[in-house]
């Protein structure tokens, strides 16, 4: 019976769940991702790292932990990574890179991938240098140029493509370049004080249990800070942040499904109250209520069924192209495979879901009494008082949720994840219809009749007004919070650098460098905004405790990560404007009696449960040196600036080995590059951030950034779109009516062309207004309470993406309209239109 | 009396199952202004068709239909839109109303759609003359179908029209709100003085007008006036 009273409205049942089929595709596209992460993190884990195992540090190996160092592994490979200017004479330019001083044949797994191919293995041989191929590009190097870091230049032998655990996004913010160790020495940029990562990389013999060996060497290595990392190591970090990333763009896939649900629940209802007689009919005929519940159900499930499988083919299609998307984040080759389990759980999600949503309205089949065959407009309907109904809402939310744990494994965040879901619906929903409400209440009345009529349409009996602009509007907020938050971020940093802001630090300038870089600053007519000596120091002990002390005793105060940080630490007999004493008392200059006192930034105070009085023993390269917390400062972060969490008084670290940081503005970008490029060939160690530059690689990160989240927002419009066209032909033959009454009393084609358009127009205007209006008052927050700045949103953008929302839903809408304005005004006379 | 309306040897062939179907077969007849007729017939018969061809909603497939001296078989769409939105009123047996407007906003389309302005007291004074005064803001929905059929009678008269259609107007109401609605129908247009054509299978109904047609097979069978 479901297979026949289906019959003649099948296309239309499949139309209905064609608003699912997005939502599964995203969800199974990015699961099937999820999965096929997994498995190329399990065969490329080893290429990831490049070795069997990694043990690093912040200081060279000492002497006595060498031996230790060189018994381990079958082969080794010693690397130096830290930051400093790249010069290229041909063209003048200098910019920050990361600096990899390699030495040995590491990646023993995977290889460093250049152009051309053999340079990855051959620049060790000689003083030959690899250059990322941003760097390249950015100051149109060619192979065979050179490069010049610290007092070397270096010719280039390749463009380096990728090398082990590198992303897109890595080397926009820190660019390699890789040198062969030896000349490191040379270059002079290994200077006591310079903040150098020390890496030894090691290949064992397969089978070798390297799991084993680091339990047993690690106790040894923590002493010296140092730490280690394995391949297992490597598979599962890098595997827990893809899982965060998969998981957070599930969710999302997620809300795009639901919005599609959403509207499935508003086109079936539409679809029983139409169906209305012909159930009556059968009931006159003898079918049981609930009889005629299960005929619908059974037209459901297949169609649910359905709508899901296309979904997920649809899905399996749209992996295919993920791993386009996401290049920049991935640090392995994604090769793709169909997953099935992803796409049985899609299926299976997608029959489930649509089901759900499906019942509510379907639960009204059992209330139709047989009497409306002969009196239509029978009995109101009584279904918002059925129990049923509220036990289904329960059943989604439950759904929801299990659904949300099982991509998130927390109970906690799966309960605010539907809460917020809820939430967010709710506050659209009435964000919508507030809009409505507004719009009818002020409209003009004196406006003409095509414009009321265009307006009043959107109420038009089981419209599917407000769950469009829900769908529409979601997508639209989330565009448009991405380019406010890209503006403001920018904007941010913009701001740091204006007016006397400094705009351009130079750092790792070494004591006896110093002097000379102030001078020359002030020859080119800069001004000296900072001059701030850094001291490098580790913590070795509080209130007598060491880390490994704390570590056992887990009720102690003080919180054992305390430890796991480096300190970069500055002395001086003052506090600046930027910082605010709260507790304690500030002691400017150290009298050589007693413990040192000094001054602790209050947030990191309270995190890690410091008190005044406690006291710190730091180990300044070698050096013990006892201190007590003898004040608490509020620091003001924002800004460029240096700031620091420890502050020493005057007096005890001026003989300390140290390095300084000198802030200062330059007013024009070649200024800048005349100031950089005098810096960079005097004092080749010294490296320079320009804030110019900041700003620009700021904006490439944002753009690789707002990729993803433009990828996903359009995931949720698109529905809302799909939605919107199974609503305009869900609702035709009412159109239709209308449409040929008009025509009947008298209305010109224009104006039924006027009308329609300008419906909606009003659709696509509201429900971009309400997502835009979303995205304000969050983006507001964001300003206000977070970025600190004040908030002036950028009206073109968002102006277009206005007219760009309302713009699609007009065509849409009228592409599937087309028939409506063709029709014959002679139809209103007949009965079936 | 002038003539308002004059069919002239009309024929109506429809295409159905590959095979012509003659729905009006050579109907001839002229309608004097002011007068009332109805047109009768059995189910099938051709009666809604006439109706549609005399309103200008369809064309002939030959002869001619002339409506207040225009012969519609020359006009354009939009034409004919503006013919009928001037001189022509509606009334059909669903009521047809605009379900997303008002009670009054649906007696304004008629007037608004020829781009007049301050038509709400029109629309009031002809929702009165129908008793629906108090009930101008209430929606299709929540309005009985006798009401409707009121709204669509205040509507049918906004644009003071020189003929009104009229299609098995009380085909959807019991007895005593069908016999209100015809009285009120028969009061507005002799007031109004405007033409009445109405389709109906209610032979009382029919009797009330000055003149019956009858069609049988597409063909006008017999022509009486009372």
């Amino acid at each position: 019976m479901a297979w026949r009273d289906s019959r003649r409205s099948r296309s239309r049942l499949v139309l209905f769940i064609s608003s699912v089929i997005l939502g599964i595709a995203a969800l199974v596209a990015i699961n099937s991702l999820g999965e096929n992460v997994r498995r190329n993190i399990d065969t490329q884990a080893a290429t990831l790292l490049g070795a069997d195992l990694e043990i690093s540090g912040n200081q060279p190996a000492p002497t006595k932990l060498r031996p230790l160092l060189d018994s381990l592994g079958e082969d080794r490979s010693e690397e130096r990574r830290f930051a400093s200017m790249a010069y290229f004479p041909k063209n003048g330019g200098s910019r920050l890179a990361q600096i990899r001083a390699l030495e040995g044949t590491y990646p023993y797994y995977g290889e460093l991938e250049t152009i051309p191919a053999e340079a990855g293995r051959t620049f060790r041989d000689q003083q030959q240098a690899l250059v990322d191929q941003t760097l390249m590009l950015q100051y149109d190097a060619k192979v065979g140029d050179s490069v010049k870091l610290g007092d070397v230049t270096f010719v280039i032998a390749g463009v380096l493509l990728k090398a082990p655990g590198q992303t897109g996004i890595t080397t926009t913010v820190a660019p390699a370049v890789y040198i062969p160790l030896r000349y490191l020495e040379q270059t002079g940029l290994e200077q006591k004080g310079s903040r150098i990562n020390y890496l030894y990389f090691f290949k064992y013999a397969p089978q070798t249990n390297v799991e084993q060996i680091v339990k047993k060497i690690e106790p040894r290595l923590e002493l010296d800070d140092f730490d280690t990392q394995t391949v297992q190591g490597q598979k599962e970090s890098t595997g827990r942040s893809f899982e965060d990333l998969t998981q957070f763009l599930a969710l999302v896939g997620f809300i795009a499904l639901l919005l599609g649900c959403v509207g499935v629940a508003s086109a079936v209802h539409i679809y029983i109250r139409e169906k209305l007689n012909a159930i009556a009919l059968l009931r006159c005929l003898g079918v049981k209520s609930s009889q005629a519940f299960v005929i619908y159900l059974i037209q459901i499930v297949g169609v649910g069924f359905l709508g899901s499988v296309l979904g997920a083919a649809l899905g399996t299609i749209i992996q295919q192209f993920l791993p386009v998307v996401l290049k920049d984040f991935l640090p392995f080759d994604l090769t793709t495979e169909i997953s099935w389990p992803a796409v049985g759980q899609g299926v299976v999600l997608g029959t489930l879901i649509s089901i759900l949503f499906a019942l509510l309205p379907l639960v009204s089949v059992r209330n139709i009494s047989p009497l409306r065959v002969l009196r239509a407009s029978f009995e109101p309907d009584s279904t918002a008082k059925d129990p049923l109904r509220w036990l289904i809402y329960g059943l989604i939310l439950l759904f929801v949720f299990f659904f949300t744990y099982l991509q998130t494994n927390d109970w906690p965040e799966a309960a605010i994840f539907t809460g917020s879901i809820l939430g967010a619906f709710l506050l659209l929903l009435a964000m919508a219809s507030l809009m409505m409400g507004l719009v009818k209440r002020f409209f003009p009345s004196s406006w003409s009749y095509v414009w009321r009529q265009a307006l009043a349409n959107l109420h038009r009996p089981n419209n599917q007004t407000s769950i469009l602009i829900v769908s529409i509007g979601l997508g639209t907020a989330f565009i448009c919070t991405l380019i406010l938050v890209q503006s403001l971020l920018l904007k941010r940093v913009t701001l740091s650098t204006s007016g006397n802001q400094p705009n351009v630090v130079l750092f790792d300038i070494q004591s006896n460098q110093r002097d000379e870089v102030l001078s020359l600053a002030t020859k080119q007519g800069l001004p000296i905004i900072q001059s701030v000596p850094v001291v490098n120091m580790r913590l070795e002990e509080v209130n007598g405790l060491t880390a490994a002390d704390l570590q056992k005793d887990t009720s102690n105060r003080v919180s054992y990560w305390i430890f796991s940080r480096e300190y970069r630490v500055t002395f001086r007999d003052t506090l600046t404007e930027f910082e605010e004493l709260k507790r304690g008392s500030w002691q400017g200059r150290y009298e050589g009696e007693g413990l040192v006192p000094i001054s602790i930034e209050e947030g990191f105070a309270e995190r890690n449960r410091l008190r005044l009085g406690d006291t710190l023993t730091f180990n300044v390269q070698g050096t013990l040196l006892s201190t007590v917390v003898g004040s608490l400062r509020e620091v003001d972060w924002g800004g460029v600036r240096t700031s620091f969490l420890v502050i020493f008084p005057a007096g005890v670290l001026e003989e300390a080995p140290q390095f300084h940081v000198l802030l200062t503005r330059v007013e024009s970008n070649q200024r800048s590059a005349d100031f950089q490029r005098a810096i960079v060939q005097r004092f080749p160690n010294i490296s320079i951030i320009d804030l110019g530059l900041v700003l620009k690689v700021l904006d490439e990160l944002l753009e690789k950034i707002g990729f993803v989240i433009r990828f996903m927002a359009g995931f949720s419009i698109l529905t809302g779109l799909i939605v919107l066209i199974s609503s305009v032909l869900i609702s035709k033959y009412q159109r239709l009516q209308e449409s040929v009454l008009l025509r009947t009393i008298g209305a010109s084609r224009n104006q039924i062309f006027a009308i329609t358009a300008l419906e909606y127009f009003f659709l696509g205007a509201l429900a971009a207004a309400t997502g835009i209006l979303v995205a304000l008052a969050g983006s507001w927050g964001l300003a206000k309470f977070t970025f600190k700045v004040d908030f002036t949103p950028q009206f073109v953008p968002i102006l277009l993406v206005f007219l760009i929302v309302s713009g699609l839903t007009v065509l849409i809408g009228l592409a599937n309209s087309r028939g409506i304005l063709s029709r014959s005004p002679l139809e209103v006379l007949r009965q079936d239109v | 009396m002038n003539s308002i309306l004059n069919l002239q040897e009309v024929n109506k062939i429809y295409q159905s199952g590959g095979r012509d179907l003659k729905v009006l077969d050579n109907v001839s007849f002229t309608v004097e202004a002011g007068s009332t007729m109805a047109i009768v017939g059995p189910s099938g018969s051709g009666k809604t068709t006439l109706l549609g061809l005399c309103a200008g909603l369809d064309r002939a497939s030959s002869g001619s239909v002339t409506l207040h001296d225009t012969r519609l078989n020359d006009l354009t769409e939009n034409q004919l839109a503006a013919l009928r939105n001037r001189y022509v009123g509606f009334i059909f047996q669903n009521f047809q109303l605009m379900p997303t407007l008002t009670a009054i906003e649906n007696v304004m389309v008629p007037l608004e759609l020829r781009g007049e302005k301050n038509v709400r007291p029109i629309a009031l004074d002809l929702l009165d003359k129908v008793g629906l005064a108090d009930r101008s803001h209430h929606y299709p929905t929540q309005l009985s179908g006798g009401e409707q059929q009121r709204v669509s009678l205040a509507r049918a008269f906004s644009n003071q029209p020189q003929i009104l259609f009229a299609d098995e107007p009380t085909g959807n109401l019991d007895a005593e709100t069908s016999e209100k609605v015809i009285q009120l129908l028969f009061d507005l247009n002799k007031q109004a003085g405007t033409t009445l054509v109405l389709v109906t299978h209610d032979l009382d109904l029919a009797a009330m007008t000055q003149r019956i047609v009858r069609i049988k097979g597409g063909k006008l069978v017999s022509d009486d006036r009372i």
